[in-house]
């Protein structure tokens, strides 16, 4: 009802501020207000992003940098237990690494990890989406196909097959080097499904519309004009996947690393540091391991609760 | 308004208000309506979409979708009181008392049962019969809607079905327990227009042959007129007018149902220009004080615009406008 | 029918194909297995000897059709890394790796379907909105997290359980099993709940959203116009239209348990097959690395074919038969 106009009044463009009155205006902002949770969830994730970026300036100690480790403050337990120094506030691991710099340091590789995978993924399936829903025929089945495929594979199989070939192409120092990169391009390459299928299925919905064909008729390419508006049809579930796709991208990161496939042990991320954590557990060095895991869990939570939020909120039919 | 027949009313509804709450305040989609429907009668209820026909019936059934809920007034069956029921009394009176036909039979019908298990299911719910007797039955059922073969196709999924086909069984459905009311939501709107006619004269054979009034809900005037004995014109969630079909169809007293039948291209007239309405019937969240078609009426004077008509007699029909106010000499209202 | 199984089929052997295509593009481009097993220094004879006898100097589609003939009959060569055959290798962890997933599986469906009914129905009551939020932080854990911390309670504080390893094991034959000795069951516990509470957060949701879906469609709506009782309508019409699509879910994520299995096999020292690959990838061992992924492939291929041939059972949709769909309007 009053809620379409909004809708179809944002979409056909309008004044900056004007938008941005419309988006406080609008229901999905409305719903964000109404949700604590879903706001708490929001301020830890840009916390999450903020405490990852500025790592730097924010973080006692630069763990990755060997020269600052001071092995005779290995093992050191956290800040408030004896034994341990304000100095450390986490404590530090077998290495004399500060635990609290590694999270914010590790956090980065994790982001940069998720975000950069997501991205991938994204380009990735709703170019291949794109594609397959307007050229139709075999080049669509083709690409459905290959989907079908590799649907039915673990993206943390696909993301550990891809890893290990290149580990076994490239000599240690550079793979070890290229680690990141490698990462996001396994998840990346892992995820493109869900994006593609969406977008396939808005593109198909469009290309039968008139005004396609008349586009044709001017001479202006169709293709051109479907970008303009089978985009903004599919942003609204793309960005649920793609919110959603990050919880799984930065799960699946610390797994690999965690499993000792990801990023090398110079560099660790969240999941390596558990990983070193969890060899000391046995001996009561509980925070190596409890501290990097619950600063995961957090970020994935958040990143989860915002993008149920944002499904439920992009529903119509939920209202 | 009361009923001064001798014989009571099958339905009598009055003052029925439907309301949504939302976060923009509450929303009236049924707004104080009120009519009744003898037993054996059918009442056609026609309005654009969005007049609130279809939520009256479901109202009447108590499957209104939260959030929308009854806020007030009352529904009788047989002058007992349902609409304030628990919900096991309610669904005994669904399918038993008053059965219920939808608009798109491709969707109505659960594709993973069997046409025969639907109709099994329903009648063992309702009637004591066992299931021998209530399979034999569904076939006399399928047989009398005019499905051929129907020892044969009981057995089959509805998708085996053509869009008439399912509508027939739909159909079957809804009599099968023997209802005394059956609402008719739109039942031929998405069928095609040649099937659309062999559908409708179905409905009103049946339902006379097994005594069962109907609550006809529709925005096609052509079926009202082919079918219904009555017809109460909906807009913006009231009545504006209700009466007998040939005589709202061929005199309408409210100005909104003149403009409907005037707006109706007639085979044996030549027009130049259809009339049109001016406007759009407005939305929920804006309707207008006093008569809601006031800022649409080509008749509309000052009170139309403050307050609002209750539905007046005229003649032979009840029309909710000012212009048929009763003179200050008649003092009986309604 | 016959139409339907065939095609399945023959997809199935093209997806094969394709793997086995993939897998011994492993063998053939990645790394060096010479120098893999002579080490670096060895000379032109060892090489030359070495390389007749692994076949590497034949042309590339004889070595191909050896490697597919081969592989048909399980022979997938020798692990570089432990230098015993392959496929002896896997028959030894295989039984591990089954017998912990079979049970995860079963426990995420057991627990996962009726929690996701039970949420679709009520959605407002407070076990309802307890089972969401614990669905929503499982789907937030990382597997290896979980079972590092089941560990921590249950065998480091509380010392109830093992922390690694199967037990003692029952042999029959060349399967072994842990079920039969009490020290084996107790080594099942904690891996199979790690292995399980992430599919099963999966299906819980899957199910619930499916439910919620169901009950909103119009043949509901009818069938409740037609006053049939709450059960018949829930449990009769909603429940069996929700699992059909989800039946091919749940058919992957089995396929997804077996593989995150290698996860929970090496927080827990399992001795299976996901352990075997991990250790596999990290040292370059191509034989069980292909292997692998080929055996795991059939795994796959194999679900998703009962799968197919399940919603076939089931959807009485797809089954187009001859000349019933008829009748005029």
């Amino acid at each position: 009802m009053a809620d379409a106009t909004e809708m179809s009044a944002r979409s056909a463009g309008g004044t900056a501020p004007a938008a941005l009155q419309r988006a406080f205006d609008s229901d999905i902002f409305y719903s964000f207000r109404n949700s604590p949770i879903t706001m708490l969830a929001a301020v830890v994730t840009l916390l999450g992003f903020v405490g990852a970026i500025f790592a730097p300036w924010l973080a006692t100690q630069n763990p990755f940098d060997l020269r600052t480790l001071n092995l005779m403050d290995a093992s050191l337990p956290p800040a408030w237990v004896e034994g341990g120094e304000a100095k450390y506030l986490f404590g530090t691991d077998n290495q004399g690494r500060d635990v609290f710099s590694t999270i914010l340091y590790g956090s980065r590789i994790s982001l940069l990890v998720g975000v950069g995978s997501v991205l991938l993924a994204l380009v990735l399936g709703v170019g291949l989406g794109l594609l397959s829903g307007y050229a139709g025929g075999s080049i669509d089945a083709f690409i459905m196909r290959v989907a079908d495929v590799q649907l039915s594979f673990p993206a943390i199989l696909i993301a550990l097959l891809i890893d290990g070939i290149t580990r076994a192409i490239l000599p240690r120092e550079a793979h070890d080097a290229a680690a990141v990169y490698v990462l996001i391009l396994s998840i990346g390459a892992s995820g493109w499904v869900q994006y593609a299928r969406t977008v396939r299925g808005s593109t198909m919905v469009e290309k039968n519309k008139e005004y396609v064909q008349a586009a044709r008729v001017i001479g202006r390419h169709p293709f051109a004009i479907m970008l303009r508006h089978v985009l903004p049809n599919v942003m609204g579930p793309v960005l649920v996947i793609a919110t959603i796709h990050l919880a799984v991208a930065i799960i699946t990161e610390a797994t690999l690393s965690f499993l000792g496939v990801g990023v090398p042990p110079t560099q660790p991320s969240l999941g390596t540091l558990i990983r070193i954590g969890n060899n000391f557990l046995f001996s009561g060095e509980w925070w190596i391991t409890v501290f990097p895991g619950a600063a995961l869990v957090i970020m994935v939570l958040a990143v989860n609760l915002l993008g149920d939020w944002l499904r439920d909120a992009l529903n119509p039919k939920l209202r | 308004m009361t009923s001064t027949r001798a014989n009571r009313p099958l339905l009598e509804v009055r003052n029925l208000r439907v309301e949504f709450p939302t976060r923009r305040g509450t929303l009236v989609a049924v707004d104080d309506v009120s009519f009744h429907i003898d037993a054996g009668e059918v009442l056609g209820v026609v309005g654009e979409s969005g007049a609130g026909k279809s939520l009256t019936g479901a109202a009447i059934i108590g499957l209104l979708e939260p959030p929308g809920r009854i806020a007030g007034g009352e529904v009788r069956l047989e002058d007992k009181r349902i609409d304030n029921l628990s919900a096991e009394h309610l669904r005994r009176i669904r399918g038993r008392q008053i059965g219920a036909v939808f608009q798109d039979p491709l969707t109505s019908l659960d594709p993973l049962f069997t046409v025969g298990q639907q109709l099994v299911e329903t009648i063992m719910t309702h009637l004591d019969l066992s299931e021998a007797q209530a399979r034999s039955r569904a076939i006399e059922l399928l047989r009398e809607v005019g499905i051929p073969g129907a020892e044969r196709r009981i057995d089959h999924y509805p998708h085996q079905f053509s869009g008439g086909m399912r509508q027939r069984v739909v159909i079957a459905l809804a009599l099968c327990a023997q209802p005394r009311l059956i609402i008719a939501d739109e039942p031929t709107t998405a069928l095609d227009v040649s099937i659309q006619a062999q559908i409708i004269t179905l409905l009103k054979r049946l339902c006379r042959e097994h005594g069962a009034a109907v609550m006809l809900v529709t925005h096609d005037m052509g079926v009202i007129a082919e079918t219904a004995d009555r017809v109460a014109v909906m807009y913006a969630g009231r009545i504006a007018e209700i009466g007998p079909v040939g005589e709202v169809i061929r005199k309408p007293r409210h100005p909104y149902t003149i403009g409907l039948m005037g707006s109706i291209p007639k085979l044996d007239r030549a027009v130049a220009r259809l009339v049109q309405i001016e406007g759009a019937m407005p939305r929920l969240t804006a309707i207008p004080t006093g008569c809601a078609f006031n800022p649409r009426c080509p008749k509309v004077f000052e009170r139309c615009r403050h307050e609002r008509p209750d539905l007046m007699p005229v003649e032979t029909n009840h029309a909710a406008c000012w212009l048929h106010a009763p003179t200050l000499a008649e003092a009986t209202r309604g | 029918m016959i139409a339907y199984i065939i095609q399945r089929l023959l997809q199935s052997v093209l997806v094969m194909a394709a793997v086995g295509f993939v897998a011994f593009s492993l063998f053939a481009y990645v790394g060096d297995p010479i120098t893999i097993m002579l080490g670096q220094d060895y000379n032109e004879t060892e090489r030359a000897r070495l390389a007749a006898q692994l076949g590497l100097d034949r042309p590339f589609y004889v070595q191909f059709a050896n490697f597919v003939a081969n592989a048909v009959q399980g022979d997938f060569g020798i692990s570089y890394r432990l230098a015993r055959p392959v496929n002896a290798v896997i028959r030894e962890r295989l039984p591990a790796t089954l017998e912990l997933s079979l049970i995860a599986a079963f426990l995420a469906l057991a627990v996962g379907v009726p929690m996701g009914v039970y949420t679709g129905l009520k959605r407002d009551s407070w076990l309802s909105r307890f089972f969401l939020t614990v669905s929503l932080i499982g789907v937030s854990l990382p597997t290896f997290l979980i079972g590092i911390l089941l560990i921590l309670v249950f065998a480091v504080i509380l010392g109830w359980l093992p922390s690694f390893g199967r037990g003692e094991t029952v042999q029959l034959g060349w399967w072994t099993t842990g079920f039969f000795t009490k020290s084996g069951l107790k080594a099942l516990i904690l891996p199979s709940i790690t292995l399980c509470l992430f599919q099963l957060t999966l299906i819980m949701r899957l199910v619930r959203s499916e439910m919620l879906e169901v009950l909103r469609t119009d043949y509901i709506k009818f069938a409740r116009a037609r006053g049939l009782r709450d059960r018949a309508v829930h449990f009769r019409h909603a429940l069996r239209n929700t699992l059909v699509p989800v039946i091919t879910i749940a058919g992957l994520q089995l396929g997804a348990i077996i593989a995150f299995a290698i996860i929970t096999e090496t927080v827990f020292q399992w001795p299976g097959m996901g352990l075997l690959f991990i250790q596999s990838v990290s040292a370059t061992d191509i034989p069980v690395m292909a292997a692998y992924l080929c055996l795991i492939s059939f795994v796959f291929v194999v679900i998703n074919f009962v799968v197919d041939l399940l919603y076939y059972a089931v959807d009485p949709r797809l089954r187009v038969d001859r000349g019933a769909v008829g009748g005029h309007g």
